[in-house]
């Protein structure tokens, strides 16, 4: 039988799309059809049917559209941050790199695996462990830190946004090579655990000697529901945690804060935004035996309700600017949202709890927060912590550990890849 | 030719198309297909030749691995401890060489190779304990020969028995395929972390002789993944060489290697990486039977 004689025999029985899909496992084997250019195959399927969102895939947020996933998306359960090295040589190698992440991420995105077994000789494509699972509101977020424009091999020191560079030392700041920079980040979250790994592991896996890991962590969420609405999760010191953040439905907000507006910084950033990752421990321990006045006086708000000291409900402004009787601020002045809010700066935080076993040294958990903030420039989140500097009652119980500035690209459009723009003004 | 497979396994039978309306149907259609074309596969790939160089070079690799023990046997009987230890990790690396078909032996291995570690998990203890990792002991912690002569004549004993065995190996392009990805494990799990030579910190000989091992079978295998697979080829030459020249930093003037107590922590770790890197690639070559 000859190869076109195999094309159209698929022709012939005329399987949807969805059958393609079920048949094959979904995904990559598409991908070797359409990269040998099988014409009769790629007509049957329409072209772009790998890297289309499958609208109807259960517990599915979108790859594409005006900004990437996992930043404006509801926030999830759980995440897997990775920080990688770049290896490869030559700017062409990392264009072609975010290339092929590309349609995995898409695959991932909708629940489908990345590839098929066909040679019990090989390793399968897809490590397999979200197989039976859905897509879990999966988000792939990919961003670029400082050193990736310093290669030199590169080329990319032109494009080098201004503002994209290491945050400065900030008062109390223990931070670890272990846990600070990186080239690439990948940020996988999703409303499960394993599906959120299992799509880090399979990228990193897909660009072995491409990249290299260099810290990576997870994290977890919880939240609580009231009449049938998520309510702001709870950090392990047990506060509301994201209570201050823009609307995300508000588009004229999210510009505000959030979205990098066309003549803010370098073209291709235009619809991005930039990522920054604090690894905080909190110091359980100490904080445990911590009175609840002193608990609440350190964040300003009340521990149950989230509200302002003083308030009586989440969203009720703090005016910090309120005073008692005797001329004392009612929010105490070296209360966590008194400085935050002093700063006159806005972020929009997206973080995590984590708890990764104990510190040898003390004996203590090693638990924290993974905080995660997105801002048009990383100069509105170095404002906030200026402003909580040496004064902040909480950094009695935190100490950052890690840290990690990233340019996250704008969204990605049917047909293009991840960080085209980037490549493309070369 | 991936495409052509995938072809071939979505038009293996009409089930296939007709029986998606269920996973658990599409998913019993998927694996009968498999078959249906790993049965194919299989009769039409034909690898003896490789086969039969395979063997060549592993029967070689033992008849010197046989040569080198007897040396060492013979320095250890003496009381040279210095000769003896000079040996030691030159004559291993035929060994590590050769483990995909040395290492067929369940009996042999154990008895040529084992750690005190690997006996205490199969609940044994000291006592059962024979072969190169015991006399290593000897020298390097006791820094003597003395006492071990028994164990030393059992070991070439057991090194001729390998070799008189390994005549009727039976040797698979699976065997191959399967052997060159394991010896990297073998790398990946126990050479790096320093684990399989815990007295004489001789490591990286047997790091080196993984590396080896593997390179020859991806050698023997490279024009049949060529056709298959140009770029694999070149990936892989590119990805052995890597490691080759890590790993030539840690050379010493006599040819051998540094301790591995002399490697730092990220020293270990790029060795790893390249290692990694290498791995993923080299799981690969099982493309050519497709």
């Amino acid at each position: 039988m000859t190869k076109t004689n195999n094309d159209e025999k698929l022709i012939d029985k005329k399987i949807t799309r969805r059958q393609m899909l079920k048949i094959t496992g979904a995904g990559a084997a598409g991908i070797a059809i359409g990269a040998t250019g099988m014409g009769g195959v790629l007509k049957a399927f329409g072209k772009d049917f790998l890297q289309e969102d499958d609208t109807t895939a259960t517990n599915k947020v979108n790859f594409y559209g005006k900004h990437q996933s996992g930043i404006a998306t509801a926030v999830q359960t759980n995440i897997y941050f990775a920080s990688l090295n770049v290896l490869v040589k030559s700017k062409k190698e990392l264009q072609e790199l975010f290339q092929m992440w590309t349609p995995l991420a898409v695959q991932m995105m909708n629940g489908n695996m990345i590839g098929e077994y066909k040679n019990d000789m090989i390793p399968p494509k897809d490590t397999g462990e979200a197989k039976g699972l859905d897509a879990r509101n999966l988000s792939i977020t990919f961003g670029v830190g400082p050193s990736l424009f310093e290669k030199k091999e590169l080329g990319l020191a032109s494009l080098k946004p201004k503002e994209l560079k290491d945050l400065p030392h900030f008062p109390k700041d223990q931070l670890e090579d272990a846990y600070t920079g990186g080239d690439i980040c990948i940020q996988a979250c999703a409303d499960d655990p394993q599906v959120a790994f299992h799509a880090v592991r399979n990228l990193i896996r897909a660009a072995s000697g491409k990249v290299s890991m260099r810290w990576s962590q997870s994290g977890f969420n919880s939240f609580p529901t009231k009449n049938g609405k998520k309510q702001t999760p709870r950090n392990l010191f047990a506060f509301k945690d994201g209570t201050e953040n823009p609307n995300t439905s508000d588009e004229k907000d999210m510009n505000k804060v959030v979205w990098v507006q066309s003549g803010d910084s370098k073209p291709w950033m235009t619809g991005g935004t930039y990522l920054i990752v604090r690894r905080i421990q909190t110091h359980l321990e100490t904080w445990d035996r911590t009175s609840l006045k002193e608990q609440e006086n350190t964040f300003g708000r009340h521990r149950d309700s989230g509200a302002p000291i003083g308030k009586k409900n989440e969203f009720d402004a703090v005016e910090i600017e309120r005073k008692d009787e005797n001329g004392n601020y009612i929010v105490p002045e070296t209360s966590h949202v008194f400085l935050a809010k002093q700063a006159k700066a806005r972020i929009m935080r997206r973080s995590f709890s984590y708890s990764s076993g104990i510190v040898d040294a003390t004996g203590t958990y090693d638990a924290g927060l993974v905080f995660i903030s997105f801002q048009k420039n990383p100069e509105q989140f170095i404002k906030i912590q200026n402003s909580l500097g040496r004064l902040d009652k909480l950094n009695e119980y935190i100490t950052h550990r890690g840290s990690g500035v990233f340019a996250c690209f704008p969204g990605i459009k049917k047909g293009s890849y991840i960080g085209e723009a980037l490549f493309n003004t070369l | 030719m991936k495409a052509q497979s995938l072809l071939a396994i979505l038009l293996a039978g009409s089930v296939v198309m007709t029986g998606c309306n269920s996973t658990d149907d599409a998913k019993k259609d998927d694996s009968k297909a498999k078959t249906e074309e790993s049965t194919k596969n299989a009769s039409s790939v034909d690898l003896q030749k490789e086969i039969d160089a395979y063997r060549e070079f592993a029967l070689d690799q033992l008849d010197k691995f046989t040569a080198e023990t007897e040396k060492f046997v013979a320095a250890v009987k003496a009381g040279d401890i210095d000769k003896a230890k000079e040996i030691y990790p030159v004559a291993r690396m035929y060994y590590e060489r050769s483990e995909p078909i040395a290492e067929s032996f369940g009996d042999l291995d154990p008895r040529i190779d084992a750690r005190l570690a690997d006996l205490k998990e199969e609940g044994q203890g000291e006592e059962d304990w024979t072969g190169y990792h015991k006399i290593e002991y000897g020298l390097w912690e006791e820094n003597t020969t003395k006492g071990y002569e028994k164990t030393a004549d059992q070991l070439l004993a057991d090194a001729k028995e390998l070799r008189g065995r390994v005549e009727t190996a039976e040797v698979t392009p699976d065997t191959m395929m399967t052997g060159a990805v394991d010896l990297l494990n073998e790398v990946s799990t126990s050479k790096i972390s320093g684990e399989e030579e815990i007295y004489s910190h001789t490591d990286l000989y047997d790091f080196k002789a993984n590396i080896e091992g593997a390179e020859k079978i991806f050698t023997i295998l490279e024009d049949q993944i060529k056709d298959k697979d140009s770029k694999l080829a070149e990936d892989l030459t590119n990805k052995f060489k890597a490691v080759n020249d890590l790993l030539a930093k840690y050379e010493t003037k006599d040819g051998g290697y540094v301790s591995y107590t002399k490697l730092t922590k990220e020293d270990t770790k790029a060795l790893s990486e390249a290692v990694n890197h290498l791995g993923e690639p080299l799981s690969q070559m099982g493309i050519i039977m497709e």
